[in-house]
């Protein structure tokens, strides 16, 4: 079908996409500058200023990086995630459930990056990548867990119907999050006694400066990152409308013989 | 509620009884999950128990485990089949346009589920009664063990089913959503197993506790946000 867009629509598009060229503003410059440097001087401390601990040596280091990771993803993001999800089933807010997704796939990356840097720290502390131990098998059962999340959100389907399942499901996730975990944990402790725990371990004082470093450095990034993608998915989201619009437009500007040859 | 529940689970299992999937495909894949698994786990390897000191078969030591597993793999069969028997014509809008209430249809969904799982518990668990040679230490805690867990993977599954009702992706999706829910729930299972086949039982009254716990939370959502679920499918 070949037709002529009528005029108005169409430079309503081009001057959508003329205006939109990043999803940066003043706010997120500033947050990414900070974000960096917040990295960089992390990764000074980290690696050069605090010292290696006693019994674990220079792994110690990965803790800076792997329990603010941690952090970030398991209380901040699926945090969120849970409340953008009940506000969207209380009043329908497209912004709360871009937000929740949002969170959601910002905070799979970061768990992601707990588990690698979890398995890293384990080969010199246990000499061994994987063990049974209850943080690490919850984690990973609670990755899949939000991985299903994330698999909803891409469904090809109706937009407010994806939403909605979307939304219950996040609430679920959230409350199987604390039951995995704490299955996991009574599973183990049965069993054996808690392993190594970093918290009992005492941090000096450049140790825990690190670590707060750590944990700012990182909310930050996520910060950042969520914005940046809360931008595309309201972006998406307002193209997909005005791509309705305009097929609508469209068809009713070839009036009712257009419309039937359109339909032939 | 009730009577539109037990309207739906009669359907559905009427269904199941007409068309034979069940006894000719679900429990037979149940079965020929456990004799896979003694491929998997040589039979003739021995360990030491923990108490006694007498050696069992490693598969006699893992065969709760084992039981749980083909049955969590059935179960995701039987779920695909609940669902894909609504998803033709779309059924589920017309059993709301029918009038039937959402919590009515999740308890109706979920009750076909637990009979299909327990007729099929019985034939695999019977099976693994003598494909791996168990003892039995508290048949009572068995039975209590297999209830709540029947309960709680099918409260559980019926809701996830649901989210993956209607859609193209669903074969695949379905499981994704519902094995790692359900991870706790074969954890679960499997102590309170061991525990009621090897001894000693105090540990495994705990995890049934928890089992019932889990079964719980699942009717509440379940019945809590079915509408949703339904309403836009």
């Amino acid at each position: 079908m070949t037709t002529e867009i009528s005029p108005e629509p169409a430079s309503k598009t081009t001057t959508m996409t003329d205006a939109v060229t990043s999803t940066g503003s003043k706010v997120t410059r500033v947050l990414g500058a900070l974000s960096l440097v917040s990295i960089a001087l992390l990764l000074a401390f980290g690696l050069l200023v605090s010292p290696p601990e006693i019994a674990q040596g220079d792994s110690v280091r990965l803790f800076y990086i792997h329990v603010p990771s941690a952090i970030v993803c398991l209380y901040i993001a699926f945090s969120i995630t849970l409340v953008g999800s009940i506000i969207y089933l209380r009043n329908q807010s497209t912004f709360w459930d871009l937000m929740a997704g949002a969170a959601a796939e910002v905070g799979v990356v970061f768990l992601g990056f707990t588990l690698v840097t979890g398995m890293l720290w384990g080969k010199p502390t246990w000499g061994t990548y994987w063990t049974w131990d209850p943080r690490l098998t919850s984690t990973a059962v609670s990755f899949v867990l939000y991985l299903g999340y994330l698999a909803v959100r891409r469904l090809d389907m109706d937009p407010v119907a994806r939403s909605k399942r979307a939304a219950i499901l996040g609430i679920i996730s959230f409350a199987n999050l604390i039951i995995i975990r704490y299955s996991v944990a009574w599973w183990r402790s049965l069993h054996q006694g808690q392993t190594l725990d970093p918290r009992d371990t005492q941090l000096d004082n450049t140790m825990l400066f690190s670590f707060v470093l750590g944990v700012l450095a990182l909310t930050m990034t996520f910060a950042w990152l969520v914005i940046h993608r809360f931008r595309i998915a309201w972006l998406e989201h307002q193209l997909e409308a005005q791509q309705l619009e305009l097929a609508i437009a469209e068809r009713t500007s070839q009036g009712p013989t257009g419309l039937a040859h359109g339909g032939a | 509620m009730i009577e539109h529940a037990r309207l739906i689970a009669a359907k559905d299992l009427k269904i199941e009884w007409s068309s034979r999937v069940l006894t000719a495909q679900v429990i037979p894949f149940g079965v020929l999950v456990l004799v896979l698994f003694g491929f998997g786990i040589p039979p003739d390897r021995r360990v030491l128990a923990s108490e006694g000191g007498a050696s069992r078969s490693l598969l006699e030591q893992a065969s709760p485990g084992l039981f749980w597993l083909a049955v969590l793999f059935s179960l995701l069969l039987a779920l695909n089949r609940s669902f894909a028997v609504e998803a033709a014509d779309g059924n589920l809008d017309a059993l709301r346009l029918a009038g039937f209430d959402p919590a009515g249809v999740f308890l109706g969904k979920s009750g076909a589920i637990v009979c299909e799982l327990l007729v099929l518990e019985l034939v695999v668990g019977t099976g693994a009664f003598l494909l791996y040679g168990p003892p039995l230490h508290d048949a009572l805690q068995l039975c209590a063990v297999v209830v709540t867990t029947t309960l709680a993977m099918s409260f559980a599954g019926t809701l996830y089913g649901a989210l993956g009702a209607g859609l193209r992706l669903r074969d695949t999706l379905v499981p994704l959503l519902v094995l790692p829910v359900l991870a706790p729930v074969l954890l679960a299972a499997t102590r309170a197993t061991e525990s009621a086949l090897f001894g000693p039982s105090s540990e495994g009254w705990a995890w049934v506790g928890f089992l019932g716990a889990f079964a719980l939370l699942y009717l509440g959502a379940g019945i809590l946000s079915f509408g949703s679920l339904l309403e836009e499918s």
